[in-house]
């Protein structure tokens, strides 16, 4: 609850900046102000406060608040720029620190009132921010396809919430759970309440089939927008997805097991084999974000004592590495003016230390060892292994040798093909952030322990 | 204590090589690997002969998931540590002619490299055994692709995708042993043991594919070794004697440590069709190198043969299979290093590996070929040279399994003979030609690292006892173990 406070003051804070003119201490100011969330988050710790019967504080909100708020972090840092090229920086900061008020909202709501509130408060900010590049015509057709899908993808969760109230007679979480365990819920709205909620929640995850604005927006949006949604959004899109559903709905999951384990395996295969024939890497990381969902299905399907670590896990280890890949294919296409895979030529040669942490990244994204990836699939193997979801934990093996191509694709770009380009000149905190994250990739995969141990 | 030594001091002398410039970085990357040596060798000092796992070390890694950083030495692990520490040395000496470009990581990766090899041969840990199992598979790839020879990106893609493949399998396997093993599970080698030993054949069977189709890719063998011989032919020379000299030791002691206990039952049902996939290999690989021009990849496809041969005598299960099995591994990788380094000389000399375009090197640098003659002959197991010693207990555990196996894994030995002599005599023998007539003395690098490599043929092929005494015990008790599994 501390989080939510505090986030939503400084977003009202970064709207004073404006006309109290203290623009310039903004960035720092919000730095700090994340620092602040970060600490006193840590306080709700074990307190499992419920406020209000809308938003309960319980161990799982708050480390996946948490996980957001320390990408939220390094996402700033990675976003220095952006906010200092554009005009109306306050707008922006507000913008973005509102988004994570709705980011933490959905990871901590216990009540369908306040998810709903949550993934508004969450995606009307990235829809404007989407379209941040104005002169860009991708850049409006992201913000604009985004509006769409999203507005057609909180119809249906609507939709589905209806009919889950018309079932049952409760928004609360708890209150719907005792009327399906009663047996009271047991109306074929319900079951239909909970598909339609099940495809709204997709829609946000990005699962194929709904994947499809994934890519478009992903790539026309702004490299520092498009890390936040991949990243930021799409954790709390899946702690809000898995509260739900593992809690919940799990006394109905035969209704919808069928269908997630047929979406993962989808989102899998066309994640992958799609990313494959990607030349701009943007676009292909955009489809390695639909393939990760993919996997961070697996582990919802799962339903098991492992699953929430799992995703927790999962979310951080992409989280970090997607932060680390955007930003540097945000370093290459600013310089290059091209965010091709051969844009990374001999890129080992001119920049050392980017290629280097490009290539951490890509090896956790891949799930190689001793990075986080491979404990963070490795876990949600195991979880999934554990349900008895063996031939998806196939599916999934495959799946990511796939991933292996193209992500090494680009190193072997960097470290094998040659070209005559000059060296690309980086601010030296965005050196110093990108070895941070290097270091705290291979720090995860050699001590799990420190986030699965929390749930 | 020293076992935790010998995976670290590598690993930090590998990240503060990446800080040394210039070429200096060599001597610097020579001692560490000599210190590392001198390490292994106190460590067999103050080892006893016994089967006991020795040297442990065993501290909490992930807690939550039963995976701990338990390692230690037995006499298995003791003399692949040996071969590892041995041979690192004489990789980096061989590589004082050349001058490859960014010293600095070469070296660094050559380093990381022998801690992941030595972390796969000392893990008691199954989860830690894949780590450093995957880990070694790094820093090879990269060695092959930054200092490889030609369409390297194309064929160091291939092998890591295949044998990244093999060890997804061999990962499933592990999940699903540690899902068997009691309470809230461990992936402790004890409880990995226990588990797989408590499945019935059929179960038995599941987990000795994962994890043998991981082991035969890495060796490799027939069918899984289409990544081999391209891969060893482009790879530049210390990158081809990291993986036939040590590499490929992870696959068959990855049969010893992991596959004969875990799943006796399952290596019993289906020993036929795996050791008979070995004896194809072997017999398919002489063929093959009977006929090849290039005499790199000529030693490539003589390394598929050996290495098939290893492998089916320790699928055979009796003492004599795996001690012998045991012992090739030492002589497969010394031998294997020094005739990739001859085909490196005798490259760097003449420009061309080709058989057919050599001839006459022994009349002009007759020190070469005698140097070159011991080794060969310690390859095609000549009696008194340290391939025999191993090749006959191959043959005897084998012999013991089924006769008319060995005698198709015999003819190994005949064709080994055949290719090798063959490519002696049209390389060394004959007319000096326009090519070779130019042929340089030896450097005193090279002759340290030939004379190293025949001192090690002769002495163990004469002497072999204090490395069987060595490995003995362990494995003794280790054919106990199964043997008492399959109730025999």
């Amino acid at each position: 609850m501390k989080a939510l406070i505090l986030l939503s003051s400084l977003g009202v804070i970064a709207l004073l900046a404006e006309i109290f003119s203290f623009k310039k201490l903004l960035y720092p100011i919000v730095l700090l102000g994340l620092i602040t969330t970060f600490v006193l988050n840590i306080f709700d710790w074990d307190t499992n406060k419920l406020y209000f019967k809308m938003v309960q504080f319980d161990n799982y909100a708050v480390a996946f608040s948490a996980v957001i708020i320390v990408i939220a972090f390094l996402w700033f840092i990675m976003a220095e720029g952006f906010f200092k090229e554009e005009s109306n920086q306050t707008d922006y900061f507000t913008l973005v620190l509102f988004s994570l008020v709705g980011a933490v909202i959905m990871v901590s709501y216990s009540n369908m009132a306040m998810l709903f509130l949550g993934i508004e408060i969450l995606s009307i900010p990235m829809y404007i921010l989407a379209g941040s590049n104005k002169t860009d015509v991708s850049s409006n057709e992201a913000a604009f396809k985004y509006l769409i899908m999203g507005a057609f993808a909180t119809g249906f969760l609507l939709f589905g919430i209806a009919l889950i109230y018309g079932a049952t007679g409760s928004f609360d979480l708890a209150g719907i759970a005792a009327a399906v365990t009663n047996g009271s819920a047991v109306s074929s709205i319900f079951y239909v309440g909970v598909l339609l909620m099940l495809v709204g929640m997709a829609f946000k995850v990005s699962a194929a089939p709904f994947h499809f604005w994934a890519p478009d927006v992903y790539q026309g949006a702004p490299t520092v927008i498009t890390a936040f949604m991949a990243t930021i959004v799409k954790t709390a899109a899946f702690a809000a997805f898995l509260r739900l559903f593992s809690t919940t709905f799990m006394s109905v999951s035969g209704t919808w097991m069928h269908v997630v384990w047929v979406m993962a395996a989808l989102t899998l295969l066309v994640g992958n084999i799609t990313a494959v024939m990607q030349t701009s890497t943007k676009r292909m990381l955009a489809y390695s974000s639909v393939a990760h969902a993919g996997y961070m299905l697996l582990a919802l399907l799962a339903g098991n004592s492992y699953s929430n670590s799992a995703i927790l896990f999962y979310a951080a280890a992409y989280s970090i590495g997607s932060i680390a890949t955007f930003s540097i294919v945000n370093i290459i296409s600013k310089s290059k003016g091209t965010d091709t895979v051969d844009s990374f030529n001999g890129l080992g040669k001119s920049n050392p230390l980017l290629a280097v942490v490009m290539t951490i990244a890509l090896l956790s994204l891949a799930g190689i060892p001793p990075t986080a990836g491979f404990f963070a699939k490795y876990y949600i193997f195991t979880s999934a292994f554990v349900a008895g979801n063996v031939s998806l934990v196939l599916i999934a093996i495959i799946a990511s040798l796939i991933g292996v191509y193209y992500y090494f694709r680009i190193i072997i770009a960097m470290f094998f093909k040659h070209s005559s380009d000059e060296t690309i000149a980086v601010e030296s905190n965005h050196k110093l952030l990108l070895i941070v994250i290097a270091i705290a990739i291979i720090a995860l995969g050699l001590m799990p322990d420190c986030i699965i141990s929390l749930l | 204590m020293i076992t935790l030594l010998l995976i670290l001091f590598p690993l930090v002398a590998s990240l503060l090589l990446f800080f040394v410039k210039g070429q200096q970085v060599k001597n610097i990357a020579l001692g560490a690997a000599i210190l590392e040596f001198a390490i292994a060798i106190f460590a067999l000092s103050q080892f006893k002969q016994d089967a006991s796992m020795q040297f442990e070390w065993n501290s909490a890694w992930v807690q939550s998931m039963g995976i701990t950083f338990h390692v230690g030495i037995d006499g298995i692990s003791m003399l692949l540590v040996l071969l590892t520490t041995f041979l690192v040395p004489v990789i980096i000496l061989t590589s004082f002619k050349n001058d490859h470009k960014n010293p600095s990581a070469f070296y660094a990766l050559i380093l990381f490299m022998q801690m992941a090899l030595l972390g796969v041969f000392v893990s008691l840990d199954g989860f830690l055994f894949y780590v450093f199992w995957e880990l070694a598979l790094l820093p090879i790839y990269f060695i092959c692709l930054l200092w490889g020879g030609e369409d390297r990106a194309r064929i160091t893609f291939k092998f890591f995708v295949y044998t990244l493949a093999g060890s997804l399998f061999m990962l499933g396997g592990l999940i699903y042993l540690y899902l068997h093993t009691p309470g809230t599970h461990s992936f402790n080698i004890d409880a990995i043991y226990a588990a797989g030993r408590g499945m019935d054949v059929v179960h038995q069977g599941y987990v000795f594919w994962a994890m043998f189709i991981a082991f035969a890719i890495k060796m490799p063998i027939f069918p899984f070794h289409t990544w081999q011989p391209d891969t060893y032919t482009t790879a530049p020379t210390q990158g081809t004697m990291l993986l036939s000299g040590i590499m490929l030791k992870m696959g068959t002691f990855g049969l010893v440590r992991w596959l004969l206990p875990i799943a006796p039952l399952g290596v019993e049902h289906y020993a036929n069709t795996a050791i008979g996939l070995a004896v194809i290999g072997i017999v398919y690989a002489s063929c093959i190198a009977i006929v090849q021009k290039d005499f790199k990849r000529l030693i490539a496809y003589s390394s598929i043969a050996h290495v098939g041969l290893i492998a089916a005598g320790i699928l055979s299960m009796n003492v004599q299979g795996v001690q012998g099995g045991m012992i090739q591994m030492l002589s497969h990788g010394v031998n294997v290093v020094g005739l990739f380094f001859i085909v490196d000389i005798i490259q760097r000399r003449t420009n061309t590996r080709e058989i057919q375009s050599l001839g006459g090197i022994r009349n002009v640098n007759p020190q070469f070929a005698v140097l070159f003659l011991f080794i060969l002959l310690g390859s095609v197991a000549l009696p008194l040279t340290n391939g025999f010693v191993g090749e006959f207990l191959l043959l005897n555990g084998l012999f013991q399994h089924n006769a008319w196996i060995a005698a198709f894994a015999g003819l190994s030995v005949i064709l080994g003979a055949v290719y090798m002599l063959r490519s002696y005599q049209s390389i060394m023998l004959g007319e000096t030609n326009s090519i070779t007539s130019s042929f340089a003395p030896l450097e005193n690098s090279e002759k340290a690292v030939l004379l190293i490599i025949c001192a090690a043929v002769i002495a163990f092929g004469v002497f072999p006892k204090p490395l069987l005494d060595i490995s003995g015990p362990a494995v003794d008790q280790l054919v106990q173990g199964v043997q008492a599994a399959l109730g025999k």
